[in-house]
């Protein structure tokens, strides 16, 4: 079932698009628009220009100094997406992706998100071009993520609490798909990340390879050469794809996809579809999925929103049996370090999905020793986490007292 | 499995397209496996049987059922919960299959999970004569198609209101039961009336298709059907209301509120045949 990978829709044996009948006319249309637009000069001057005076683009290479000196190994750089536009990397994908709605005349937007991230940036672009946004989102993250919540209405899109299921991220893709086969007619759906029926998971990528094109050119300028390593969080995977594509293939650079372990890999509740996953298809493609011997899909785990999805997206698939990339895993535990770690030595509060790919970090920047550049790719910010944190720690914010755990 | 395989000296495709032909508009009622109970299922296929069925479609539960609305996901939850695995799926199937021919509503993992040959050999193997799999279009299902083939079971593709005609092309290739005509663009779900677009969709997938025909989605009053029936469908697949029939009454109250359907198709039949020899003798 491989004939048209030519045409992007399978990723070695992985990708495709298995999605109900209904959908198929949306998906060619949107393919044919993308191919249509993708090097339209209009297309990209107005995408580019919105990346720049929008979004902030490119986003700084950072060089964290204390990090590095405090695990001694290879020179620690962050390439800073959690200063991009509403906080992570997510507008890079939403921005072309409204462009590509309003040129298809969609004047209907419908997001799913986990964090909240991917839903703040597409309220965000949907505001920016005047159009109906509607966000589901599992009711479980409408509580963990509420900052996000109150964001999102207030750019004025509506948020979707969905009650299904896990009533997390992949509830919330469900309830998202079903809208779309409904009003399929005037919708858009901006799938968040590099997952979901083809042509998303190139279109994805591709809007996302922004990241690793200005790591290219910012590490030449910074120390004159590819980095030895990059380091990103896994949880659909458009972050760590992003970051990755342009490297893809350069023997001389490490990649390295960080999963979620949650609460232990043998504990069962965990967010590592590549390390313990199955081949499987959910949402509309073929990829690594966390399932039964019956191919139910089980519910995933982590105390980060955005990393608690039993699947990944295709390309990771691929990647991960090719031996392009590996693919590690953090726990919950060691994530929460990460953040507090972070925020202390390097004034930066992470997002908890990045703490992982921080955490991990520390493992390649040793493993690569002094000399070598390791770059993070912070794909985003931690504000929306500071309430799961506190409560995992333990801090109560109406006492001003010592937190508990690594200084 | 061999207590329960079973003897067919017909291949299911055509057992399955046999049902369609009898001179009636067929009736394919659906029901959840393992819904309201593991045992209650077996009720419930025995009301649809009584009751007239054609054909039996039988929803394998899925924990993320993306075609469905919130009515029949809701049965597919709950007969997780009660534990109906694959064995038990082909169990109830096979418990049906010497009187009506049954076929699967299946998501694709749960196939691809099982091994696609050997669900397909333990499908064919109870007599499950058909597959319908919402989450495969006809683009993915080409290997898939030959394999089904090769076991005599049909495949039973969706054609929807957005579907063009040049994929209905395809879609007529690759049909080798009966094509499900989806009358809206949507998930499952009872509706008071037929949706406007059901009639077009309809006409357009009879034009190109050999095999039989039959509309689903949103079919919940007698009338309904009879409507369907009056534009030409084959046949008619009724599944959110009888599942809420099930949920609200029991599987003997589908079964009562599906012998109306039966009736009223039967008896607009009659007034059509009798309108006809009026109208050849005038």
């Amino acid at each position: 079932m491989q004939q048209k990978s030519e045409a992007g829709y399978y990723f070695g044996s992985f990708g495709g698009r298995y999605v109900p009948e209904t959908l198929i006319h949306a998906l060619e249309e949107l393919e044919s628009a993308y191919e249509r637009y993708r090097y339209d000069p209009e297309f990209v001057e107005e995408l580019q220009g919105l990346a720049k005076d929008f979004v902030g683009r490119p986003t700084p290479l950072m060089f964290a100094e204390r990090l590095t000196k405090k695990w001694g190994g290879a020179n620690v750089w962050f390439k800073r997406e959690d200063l991009a536009h509403t906080g992570a990397h997510k507008i890079n994908n939403t921005l072309g992706q409204i462009l590509l709605a309003d040129r298809m005349g969609k004047e209907r937007i419908i997001a799913e998100t986990g964090a909240g991230q991917h839903g703040v940036a597409t309220a965000t672009v949907a505001a920016l071009y005047g159009k109906e946004c509607v966000v589901y989102m599992g009711e479980e993250d409408t509580r963990r993520q509420k900052l996000n919540v109150v964001r999102m209405k207030l750019l004025g899109a509506e948020v979707r609490p969905v009650t299904s299921g896990s009533r997390t991220l992949k509830a919330a893709l469900n309830e998202a798909i079903r809208d779309w086969v409904t009003n399929v007619e005037d919708t858009h759906y901006i799938i968040g990340t590099v997952a979901g029926p083809a042509p998303y998971p190139r279109i994805v990528r591709d809007l996302q390879t922004v990241i690793g094109q200005e790591i290219e050119a910012q590490a030449r300028e910074r120390f004159g050469q590819d980095p030895d390593a990059i380091v990103a969080c896994v949880g659909g995977g458009s972050n760590a794809i992003g970051a990755f594509h342009t490297f893809v293939g350069r023997e001389e650079v490490r990649l390295v996809g960080v999963e979620a372990a949650g609460r232990g890999l043998e504990s069962g509740e965990h967010g590592a579809s590549l390390t313990r996953g199955e081949p499987g298809v959910l949402h509309g493609n073929l990829s690594y999925v966390l399932q039964t011997e019956d191919g139910q899909i089980r519910e995933a785990h982590s105390v980060s929103a955005g990393l608690d999805y039993p699947s990944v997206g295709p390309e990771h698939a691929y990647l991960k049996d090719e031996g392009l990339v590996e693919y590690a895993s953090v726990t919950d535990e060691e994530a929460l370090a990460a953040f507090t770690m972070t925020s202390r030595l390097e004034g930066i509060i992470p997002a908890l999905e990045t703490s992982h790919a921080i955490s991990y970090a520390e493992t390649v920047a040793k493993e690569l020793g002094p000399g070598k550049n390791l770059i993070i790719n912070l794909s985003g910010r931690g504000d929306k986490d500071v309430e799961v944190v506190a409560d995992a720690l333990g801090i109560d914010a109406r006492e001003a007292e010592e937190v508990s755990g690594e200084g | 499995m061999p207590g329960r395989r079973k003897k067919f000296r017909v291949k299911g495709s055509e057992r399955l397209q046999a049902a369609f032909t009898r001179g009636r508009v067929a009736l394919v009622p659906y029901l959840t496996a393992g819904y309201p109970t593991l045992e209650g299922a077996y009720a419930v296929g025995e009301a649809y049987i009584e009751a007239g069925a054609d054909v039996v479609e039988i929803g394998v539960p899925f924990s993320d059922p993306l075609a469905d609305g919130p009515t029949i996901q809701d049965t597919t939850t709950r007969a997780l919960e009660n534990g109906a695995d694959l064995e038990y799926c082909l169990e109830l199937a096979s418990s049906f299959a010497d009187r009506a021919p049954v076929v699967f509503l299946v998501y694709y993992n749960n196939i691809f999970a099982r091994g696609i040959e050997r669900f397909l050999d333990e499908a064919a193997g109870v007599g499950v004569t058909g597959l319908v799999i919402p989450d495969l279009p006809i683009d993915e299902a080409l290997d898939f198609r030959e394999m089904a083939a090769d076991r005599g079971v049909a495949i039973c593709p969706l054609a929807a209101p957005t579907t063009d005609d040049e994929r209905l092309d395809k879609i007529a290739e690759v049909a080798s039961g009966f094509v499900y005509c989806v009358s809206v663009a949507g998930v499952t779900g009872a509706r008071e009336t037929l949706p406007a677009g059901a009639m077009e969709i309809l006409r357009r997938v009879r034009e190109k298709v050999s095999v039989p025909v039959a509309l689903g989605f949103g079919i919940s009053t007698p009338g309904a059907a009879v409507e369907a029936a009056g534009a030409g469908a084959d046949g008619v697949i009724i599944g959110s209301k009888l599942m809420q029939l099930v949920t609200e009454e029991s599987p003997e109250g589908a079964g009562a509120w599906l012998r109306e359907v039966r009736e009223a198709l039967d008896s607009e039949a009659r007034d059509r045949d009798a309108r006809a020899r009026v109208g050849s003798k005038n």
